[in-house]
């Protein structure tokens, strides 16, 4: 099975029921997939006239209370962007793939790249939440598109699937199982009138009526209270804007998902997501093979960042082969110290391969030694 | 001015879209670009809006055109274009070019233009830029691998709308009259034209007559395609003539406030004739096709020619 239909075999599984998009290489097989399965299984597909208004009619299917996915690549992505923002700030869960392909504009339509790792977090304008997995594997595709519905679902937030050519276009052996736990978004227990929809509870995350359900339900984009009408108060803004920047922090344990390989003893970890992932492990085995102390740590939630974890790895050195100028290995640079970390980066449409990798643990390693 | 052009033995012999690009054997697309490119002659500036046009004519570091051309987003060829023309016309108002004013074309496919497109391309319109935009209509997004567009055919087969037991005609929708939304709505508009390059005089010289019109033309050209209709690829010029002569596509222009029926054809032929080569349409059911004659039906009753429906065998 390929990537990209793994990923869809996992938002059906999940519950996902609608999908509008639009065709774009690398990741229109998940919506080919998608116009086939829907129908039978009771749900919608729409194909839209652009990729902004496939995110708009996510949002709209969201709140009318049907799981809801789009999938993208760079050029439709950043159209994305203004309804991303605003699913952020309504708190709509939702789920955008982004099949990574070689950028700026149209770029490398057929080309993996992972150069839209800031844009996912950061492509929408003001201060906003939002989660952001990697999967590295066809299995783990499908395992993160269940991840990404029941984050959306729980927190209401936009989650981003952010896939890369490789990844999407490889063919594995998966396992799919016959259920997965799946997490439904919190409804309204109090009756319509004693409903606000942007009133919160410990959790953090508000309780969402379906539209239709007789519940009084107002969204905007507009700075909101817990009415959920518009309001420009500075209080207001700075309760909504505290929340909504916060609502994941006390989650972070649980939506922080990564894996660690023979981290212990490492003088060096190479910090390695999605198809760079493949390489930077058969180099890391190559390397202990050799008797080099080398380990891996492979996020694969990257956004929220994983401050707490690599906090706990600081003092060994870092080596980052990304496939692009340099992205996430700022973020590494931050929190271990930029004396600690190294860079590999490739950005002409090709993948990193672990022999690349590995003559840079090794000169990296010489250099430690 | 350009002249008319008064028979295909009279066209001119120069080319101006030339080998060098990697389309599919048969590609209609290609054909009647390279109609439009000769029709328009060498003071031509052409945009290609992300489409067939744009990326099977630029792999391996070829391209086709002797003239200049731009690659625009598929959001917004209208508005490049809209760029370029009012640039040309205040370096012309302020001398600062001894150029003649060249012919903007925007060569756009289905989702260039009736689609992801449409916005651009209304307001370039409704501005009143001396442009030709030319909607190429294959009727899919082929480019990425045959998806459905507004302008795809009921009971089409696509990826994005696969005939199966839920959905058995494949695509339920009647498709988008692109030249009416274009003609109905913009009050700048000077010309408007249909062909088909199964008519290559007749495209040529409403390639011309757009041109010439000195203000915003529009023009929509039927072009089969082999790949994402699934017919042999010579017979694309014999695909265009039999759309014609069904009536599932029909040649007509809007010049003056005038339309006009540019050919009419002498007897109208059933669409199951037009659709019994094409593998798209290989799993519509009787009652499917018949709802496909009634959309032809209604098509050429608008423009004026009255259907004898033929019976299909």
């Amino acid at each position: 099975m390929q990537g990209n239909e793994a990923c869809a075999e996992g938002a059906l599984m999940a519950g996902a029921r609608f999908f509008a998009g639009y065709p774009i290489t690398p990741s229109s097989e998940i919506a080919e997939l998608m116009a086939e399965k829907l129908p039978l299984a009771g749900g919608s597909f729409i194909q839209m006239e652009d990729e902004i208004a496939s995110m708009a009619a996510v949002i709209g299917a969201s709140l009318a209370g049907v799981k809801a996915l789009t999938a993208t690549s760079g050029p439709g992505f950043s159209l994305k962007q203004e309804n991303l923002g605003y699913a952020a700030a309504t708190e709509i869960p939702c789920v955008v793939v982004n099949v990574m392909r070689g950028g700026p504009s149209t770029g490398l339509p057929t080309s993996p790249a992972q150069a839209d790792v800031m844009q996912a977090r950061w492509g929408t304008h003001g201060d906003h939440p939002v989660i952001v997995l990697s999967p590295y594997s066809v299995q783990e595709c499908f395992e993160l598109a269940v991840k990404s519905f029941n984050f959306a679902e729980e927190f209401r937030v936009p989650v981003i699937l952010l896939m890369d050519e490789v990844i999407g276009h490889l063919r594995e052996r998966v396992e799919l199982p016959d259920a997965v736990e799946v997490v439904d978004r919190k409804k309204p227990v109090v009756p319509p009138d004693k409903y606000y929809p942007y009133e919160n509870d410990a959790s953090m995350v508000p309780a969402m009526a379906n539209f239709g359900d007789g519940y009084r339900h107002h969204v905007t984009g507009l700075i909101h209270d817990i009415t959920g009408l518009p309001s420009g108060k500075p209080a207001v803004t700075e309760k909504l804007l505290g929340r909504l920047n916060h609502k994941l922090d006390r989650y972070l344990d649980r939506i922080t998902l990564y894996e660690e390989v023979a981290v212990e003893d490492a003088e060096l970890v190479v910090f390695a997501y999605g198809c760079t992932a493949r390489s930077a492990l058969e180099a890391v085995n190559a390397a202990r093979g050799s008797g080099l102390k080398v380990g891996l740590f492979r996020p694969k939630t990257i956004w929220p960042f994983p401050v707490e974890q690599l906090e706990k790895l600081s003092g060994k050195t870092f080596l980052v082969p990304e496939m692009n100028c340099g992205q996430l290995v700022g973020e590494v640079e931050r929190v271990v110290g930029r004396r600690q970390v190294h860079r590999l980066n490739r950005f002409d449409g090709e993948l990193i391969t672990p022999d690349e990798i590995l003559l840079k643990i090794q000169e990296v390693m010489s250099g430690v030694q | 001015m350009l002249e008319e052009i008064k028979s295909i033995k009279k066209a001119p012999v120069e080319e101006y879209y030339v080998p060098g690009h990697r389309t599919c054997a048969g590609c209609g697309p290609a054909l009647q670009y390279r109609l439009v490119a000769k029709a328009a002659g060498p003071n031509t500036i052409f945009l290609g809006p992300t489409g067939c046009m744009y990326v099977a004519n630029t792999s391996y570091g070829c391209g086709p055109w002797a003239v200049p051309w731009i690659h625009a987003q598929i959001t917004n060829g209208g508005a490049v274009a809209s760029g370029i023309e009012a640039a040309y016309k205040a370096m012309i108002r302020k001398h600062k070019t001894d150029a003649e004013f060249p012919n903007i074309i925007v060569m756009a496919g289905d989702g260039g233009s009736a689609d992801i497109g449409i916005q651009a391309l209304s307001a370039a319109f409704y501005r009143g830029h001396n442009i030709l935009f030319v909607a190429y209509d294959n009727e899919s997004y082929a480019n990425t691998g045959i998806q459905t567009s507004p302008t795809t055919p009921y009971g089409a087969w696509t990826t994005f709308s696969p005939a199966g037991p839920v959905i058995p005609e494949g695509k339920k929708l009647m498709p988008k009259d692109l030249p009416k939304i274009m003609a109905h709505g913009h009050p700048e508009l000077k010309y408007l034209a249909t062909a088909s390059l199964s008519y290559p005089l007749d495209l040529m010289n409403k390639v011309r007559k757009g041109l010439n019109a000195n203000g915003p033309a529009f023009l929509y050209i039927h072009a089969p395609c082999p790949k994402g209709w699934s017919f042999p690829a010579d017979k694309t010029v014999e695909i265009g003539k039999l759309a014609v002569e069904t009536g599932m596509f029909q040649l007509y222009e809007l010049d003056g406030g005038e339309y006009k029926l540019t050919y009419k054809p002498r007897e109208l032929k059933p669409v199951s004739e037009y659709i019994k080569y094409q593998g798209r349409f290989s799993h519509l059911q009787p009652e499917h096709i018949e709802k496909l004659q009634q959309f032809a039906n209604q098509r050429l009753k608008e423009v004026g020619i009255e259907a004898v429906a033929a019976p299909a065998e």
